[in-house]
């Protein structure tokens, strides 16, 4: 229901601490991070952005997680194909 | 459509409910191809926008009055006596974008229609309409960029009007122009010559023009190094052409208002065959595709001012890139497609992530959405 | 682009695919329900359902905020549009939508100064560059955007501007869900949860779907790799006999939610006795409006809203598909009399909305057209 990209803070605008110039893929716009209050934001962080506030700060490290995951079951899938392949062409 | 009646009626009987989807999809069908009515008793901005609005609004108003064989392909331009007419008016929110100006755009416009056509553009008319009060240097900056893109394209500007209207009235300056191009190459291209086997290129990145607009407008406060691609095609479309010659290209269309997805239905439905475009194939830049995130818009649909989309034979789409991608403006032009037979008239798109989905006419313009 | 692309891989998708058809019991029939309109657009936009066996229905949900809003309400904010001196501000989303008599953009044609926001801090950029006017923003969402409301709000106070107020169409998820548990002729398996209002409420509200309905709940991302994912982690739960919360969307949705946006929006807002949903009927306890002591800034209490009922046509069935009883195209009206230029009922109005993500993306029979996409 809610439109949210994720960005990259580029800066935290000086004398303005809850505004932050933010890219998306090359595109910037100042967004209010307001909302996350005491997460000590930094140039580097990745936000979600939704109707110019951001939302939320990307947890990396669970990111990370899950795209493990997501290899992880697409490398035993790639594997089985390759199996699966092999096998018929031994049997061919 | 009369071929598909058995189908349904058999399926009625059996009551299979992938069955009745197909009744519904069929009755749908039928539904987008009753005439055109106009539902407002206002124009509003969608009627304008190329979408599903303007093209309501030119079958039921302006072709009931003017319909004649000349008008009614509703091709970019009418061919008259072995020459080849279009005009085009111009109403650009800011005069001056990055990349160019409402002048550059006047010229290129019209140029490129005449350019689709398969003509060579050669003159061209320009009208004013200006708002009182608007800085005179600014209507030079005007004229300047138009002079050199005249000259850039090889036209010449020889007749012109100009109107003043109150301030208040209009929006600093409008422009129109209309021109005429020789036609002396054989091929006649048409929005239904497309035929199965086709592949569909686009001549470049698509959807800068239009985002370059909307960030220059500055209400988004959206920053992005963007350009308008606002250029003349006709050199290219001279290439194409010449490399492609006896029938080879079916059709040519510069992707403006609705963008690539528009002129693609426009054909698909004209053409009576279906359209297949592979997401991944498309060219978008790195920051229009962030652009159209960030806003919830899809590029396809996102205006252009110097791409156009080529509908060429098959077994000639090696030749038509070679020769396109020889010009600066075609360097990243690309196979994005192909034509099929069935469902005719629906253009599909195969998702990057392995999925499908249609591409539809928009009903006004894309705008940008939270949600 | 980074959080995005590695979500839409085709190849993982295949073996996400592949999980998910091992896990369905042979002869089931799954009905899973995506809550959110982000969902439901990410689902047709990409062909999500290339994937997904044929024994997997996915139901789409209510939650859609410009689908839900009363033709009523539409035509109060048009009330408002229209008085001298007002200027509306809008997202891009409410433009087309119909009321009783017309959408913003049929306003805008009969002189209404409405103009769209990409933020509500930009609506009130617009008050501070235009004190003579009296701005209004339509505010609308769900818990989501209620933060970013709010937040305008304060800072509007701050900064002692008086000239700007909201009309507050913001309605809460959980109530929603759960009129559609408790509809009688509902048979849903598990939730694909909401992943962007989760960043605001976090995962907790949802716990009673689990433990008091039986039923999982998985909060999802927006890319089709994580919708992907979500149906895999439901069917697990399924055939591990478990009903639970989990969330998928772990890498933005903090469990606990953001409580520095709860707190902005019980500052400013507070729940209404009950509000209409279209398609829903009324709802106790789902909507926010302003509270007293921001009366100022409160565009339903500074101008009269005739505050009229417009019941949705009787031809229209939208609760049906909002519940999942039926599927859009099984509507009597889908795609002939209610098509996106004309639309009749809720689903129809918004990008978002079931009807209208079928009808542009998904108008295609399935069969036919696989020959055409296969080289």
């Amino acid at each position: 229901m809610c439109l949210g990209i994720p960005g990259e803070i580029v800066q935290i605008i000086p004398d303005r601490p809850d505004l932050a110039k933010v890219d998306v893929s090359g595109v910037r716009r100042a967004i209010n991070i307001g909302l996350l209050d005491g997460e000590h934001l930094a140039p580097g962080d990745w936000i979600l952005i939704h109707v110019g506030f951001a939302l939320s700060k990307i947890d990396e490290e669970e990111a990370k997680a899950a795209l493990a995951f997501l290899e992880g079951i697409g490398q035993a899938y790639a594997d089985e194909m390759a199996a699966l392949r092999d096998s018929t062409i031994e049997k061919g | 459509m009369s071929d598909e009646r058995p189908r349904a009626e058999a399926a009625r009987d059996r009551d299979v409910p992938g069955d009745r989807e197909a009744q519904v999809l069929e009755r749908i069908e039928r539904a987008r191809h009753r005439k055109a009515r106009v539902r407002e008793e206002r124009i509003n901005l969608s009627h304008g926008a190329g979408g599903k609005a303007t093209h309501t609004l030119i079958e039921a108003v302006f072709m009931e009055a003017f319909r004649n064989p000349l008008l009614e392909p509703l091709e970019d331009g009418a061919i008259v006596d072995g020459f080849a007419f279009t005009t085009d008016s111009f109403v650009v929110t800011p005069l001056f974008f990055p990349g160019g100006t409402i002048g550059d755009l006047a010229v290129n416009g019209t140029v490129n229609d005449l350019a689709m056509c398969g003509a060579r553009p050669r003159h061209l008319s320009a009208g004013f309409i200006l708002e009182e009060g608007f800085p005179i240097a600014d209507l030079r900056r005007i004229t300047e960029t138009m002079a050199a893109a005249a000259e850039k394209a090889g036209v010449q500007i020889v007749t012109g009007d100009t109107k003043v209207v109150q301030r208040g009235k209009g929006d600093g300056c409008y422009i129109n122009t209309a021109g005429i191009g020789v036609l002396d190459r054989e091929t006649r291209l048409s929005v239904s010559a497309a035929r199965p086997g086709d592949v569909v290129i686009v001549s470049g990145p698509i959807g800068e023009h239009g985002i370059t607009i909307m960030l220059a407008r500055g209400e988004l406060d959206i920053e992005a190094d963007l350009t308008s691609d606002t250029a003349p095609l006709s050199a290219l479309t001279g290439l194409l052409l010449d490399a492609c010659p006896d029938g080879q290209v079916r059709f040519l269309r510069d992707a403006t208002r609705g963008g690539v997805a528009t002129i693609l239905n426009e054909m698909a439905e004209a053409s009576k065959v279906s359209v297949v475009l592979e997401e991944d194939a498309v060219p978008v830049k790195t920051a229009v595709r962030g652009a159209c995130e960030l806003l919830g818009i899809d590029p396809l649909y996102v205006a252009c001012e110097g791409r156009m989309v080529a509908v060429v034979a098959g077994p000639a789409a090696d030749t038509a890139l070679a020769a396109l991608r020889s010009h600066p403006l075609g360097a990243d032009a690309a196979v994005v497609g192909r034509i099929g037979e069935d469902p005719p008239g629906l253009v599909l798109l195969r998702t990057a992530f392995g999925g499908t989905r249609i591409v539809d006419v928009l009903v006004g313009d894309p705008l940008p959405r939270i949600c | 682009m980074r959080f995005v692309d590695e979500y839409r891989d085709a190849q993982k998708a295949q073996a996400l695919a592949a999980k998910i058809a091992s896990l369905c019991e042979p002869g089931r029939h799954y009905k899973f329900m995506e809550v959110c309109g982000g969902h439901t657009h990410t689902i047709y936009k990409h062909g999500l359902e290339d994937y997904l066996p044929e024994t997997i229905t996915l139901v789409h949900g209510p939650g859609c905020p410009v689908c839900v809003i009363p033709m009523g309400r539409v035509d109060d904010a048009i009330h408002i549009a229209e008085q001298p001196g007002v200027i509306m501000t809008s997202f891009g989303d409410m433009m087309r939508v119909p009321g009783g008599h017309g959408s913003f953009f049929d306003s805008m044609a009969q002189g209404a100064d409405i103009r769209m926001v990409y933020s509500p801090l930009d609506a009130l950029k617009v008050a501070r560059q235009n004190p003579d006017s009296q701005v209004v923003f339509m505010a609308i969402g769900f818990e989501t955007t209620a933060p970013s409301t709010a937040m305008t709000v304060l800072r509007a106070k701050a900064e002692e501007i008086e000239n700007f107020s909201i009309f507050c169409n913001h309605v809460t998820i959980i109530p929603a869900i759960k009129a559609i548990l408790d509809s009688p002729d509902l048979r849903l398996d598990g939730f694909i949860g909401p992943g962007h209002v989760s960043t605001v409420i976090g995962c907790r509200p949802y716990e009673f779907i689990a433990r008091d309905y039986g039923k999982p709940l998985v909060t999802a991302g927006f890319e089709p790799l994580d919708v992907l994912q979500s149906i895999y982690m439901i069917l697990l739960q399924l055939v591990e006999g478990r009903s639970e919360v989990e969330n998928q969307y772990s890498r933005v949705v903090p469990y606990d939610g953001n409580r520095r946006a709860l707190t902005a929006i019980n500052e400013v807002m507070e729940l209404r006795p009950y509000f209409e949903w279209r398609g829903l009927g009324f709802i106790s306890h789902s909507a926010l409006r302003v509270r007293e002591r921001y009366a100022a800034f409160d565009a339903e209490r500074i101008f009269e809203v005739p505050g009229g009922r417009v019941a949705d046509p009787k031809a229209c069935q939208c609760g049906e598909v909002l519940k999942g009883v039926l599927k859009p195209w099984e509507c009597k009206v889908f795609g002939t009399a209610c098509t996106p230029e004309t639309p009749i009922g809720t689903c129809m109005v918004s990008s978002e909305g079931a009807c209208a993500a079928y009808y542009n993306y998904g108008r295609f029979a399935r069969e036919r057209v696989k020959e055409a996409t296969t080289r």
